[in-house]
């Protein structure tokens, strides 16, 4: 479980994150959603360290993140795995050994343990047949797969995932939801989504955080989400005619 | 004031690169593949470049003297030429427009890319993993290629006096050995292991901390030349007058 407790963030005068409060649950896929520039991204990386806050704490099933020196943030940080919007592979390196990278640094594993174990990772999320390839030989619904594939090659505990369907066309984007959704459920990792992609929260999410100009104004799941209720979800749930007729429906 | 930012933000930098890194048998890797990146790959460009120089030295100190300097000057002149100020600067200078570029559009690009945020989140010391290879390649390998640029420039020198017949071979040779100071090589050294740290760790500070999209990384691979000539020609006075003086 990922708490976050009173979050603060500015750049400037710019107040980006205001009194943000959340809790991600284990073994639950938890959607962060909102408008570009609501402050989702900044969340996140304030989350995995990336940005510190300038008020606030994050706990990490209980222990205490933000107060951590970054010689003991490295434990935590192993035990977490990311997908990045545009999935960061490291250009330089096949598939393979992308995958093998982490195990690399980390682990004491022999290079046939770490074969092994990437080929697994890889096997997991139907890509055994790619890994001698560069990543840029790689479409980008296998790029994201790569990604995963590498997110999961250390077991890790918690699972960060930024905008994991951006550009993939909706077929695939469903593979990768229901990709994540599995990994989730399989190996009990707490997950958190970053997405303002409606299809994938519909389809993955089983608990959503709607964040609007720097704050969390609404939480709850799926069902919920159609009720509405909050006029800021509202006018980003039901921005398109599609979801109109979906609630019409429902 | 702005320079001091750009200052203090070099060396926190550089404290954080020179950690002890993850594993020794990654760096060892790392640092294989930096050591063929800046060197062997410069070999082609710095052995064109000292031949010709050397070549020309000679023959523009032979079109300078006559009558009463003596024909050996133009070995002595070569010799000094390369030793001094060609091979331990020029060459540097040319090595940031080479090396230097590249390290920062390498390392900016995975800036932009956010691999080096993956790299964060996984635990990895970036700047270590990335830039201390590159450094210590740079402050190992670079003597070794203006000790080339040196041998290959005189070498060069003295083949194109015989060739034109401007300057006998004993002659070149006599040159080659008038007031020979070991000094000249060690001061010449010396700069090198410098401006090999400085070339390679101002490109990589101005990759690390590239901001944007391909437009940004293209601007701080110019910048990354530009402030290693800089730095370097600043060295180089600042050297020349405590070592030689």
């Amino acid at each position: 479980m990922i708490e976050l407790q009173h979050l603060e963030k500015s750049f400037g005068d710019h107040h980006v994150l205001k009194d943000v409060s959340a809790t991600f649950e284990r073994g639950k896929v938890n959607f962060v959603i909102g408008r570009s520039g609501s402050g989702k991204s900044v969340m996140t990386k304030c989350t995995v360290g990336l940005i510190e806050p300038d008020q606030g704490r994050v706990f990490y099933d209980g222990r205490d993140f933000t107060s951590m020196s970054q010689q003991e943030r490295k434990v935590i940080r192993q035990e977490i795995g990311m997908l990045f919007q545009g999935s960061a592979l490291f250009d330089s390196m096949t598939v393979q050994e992308n995958v093998e990278f982490p195990l690399r640094m980390f682990s004491d594993m022999s290079d046939a343990e770490r074969r092994d174990r990437a080929a697994a990772c890889l096997e997991r999320v139907e890509l055994a047949d790619a890994s001698t390839r560069f990543p840029a030989e790689c479409s980008g619904g296998m790029q994201k797969r790569v990604g995963i594939a590498r997110a999961i090659a250390m077991n890790p505990k918690y699972l960060f995932c930024d905008e994991p369907n951006s550009g993939l066309d909706p077929q695939t984007a469903i593979v990768i939801d229901n990709l994540i959704s599995d990994i989730t459920s399989e190996y009990q990792i707490t997950t958190v989504v970053v997405s303002h992609d409606m299809n994938s929260v519909m389809e993955a999410s089983d608990t959503i955080h709607f964040v609007h100009q720097g704050s969390i104004c609404w939480h709850g799941n799926r069902e919920g989400l159609l009720e509405g209720g909050v006029k800021e979800l509202e006018d980003f749930v039901f921005a398109s005619d599609l979801m109109r007729k979906i609630r019409k429906t429902v | 004031m702005r320079w001091m930012y750009h200052i203090g933000r070099y060396m926190r930098l550089l404290t954080k690169s020179f950690r002890k890194p993850e594993k020794f048998s990654v760096f060892k890797d790392l640092l294989v593949t930096e050591l063929e990146s800046i060197g062997l790959q410069s070999f082609g460009i710095v052995a064109l470049l000292s031949i010709f120089m050397g070549a020309v030295i000679c023959l523009q100190t032979a079109h300078q003297i006559g009558g009463w300097i003596p024909v050996y000057t133009i070995g002595f002149t070569v010799r000094q030429t390369m030793i001094l100020e060609f091979s331990p600067t020029l060459i540097p200078v040319i090595l940031a427009g080479k090396v230097g570029s590249n390290i920062a559009s390498q390392i900016g690009t995975m800036r932009v890319t956010e691999q080096i945020d993956a790299l964060d989140i996984m635990g990895v010391n970036s700047a270590s993993y990335l830039i201390l290879p590159k450094v210590v390649a740079g402050v190992f390998i670079v003597p070794f290629l203006v000790v080339l640029s040196m041998v290959l420039g005189v070498g060069a020198g003295a083949w194109i006096g015989v060739a034109t017949g401007l300057s006998p071979l004993a002659d070149f040779e006599y040159g080659m050995q008038v007031d020979f100071r070991v000094f000249d090589v060690v001061y010449a050294l010396t700069k090198t292991v410098v401006f090999g740290f400085i070339l390679t760790s101002v490109s990589a500070y101005h990759g690390y901390f590239a901001v944007g999209g391909a437009l940004e990384v293209g601007k701080s691979s110019t910048k990354a030349v530009v402030w290693s000539v800089v730095i370097i020609m600043v060295s180089n006075l600042v050297l020349t007058q405590m070592l030689l003086n």
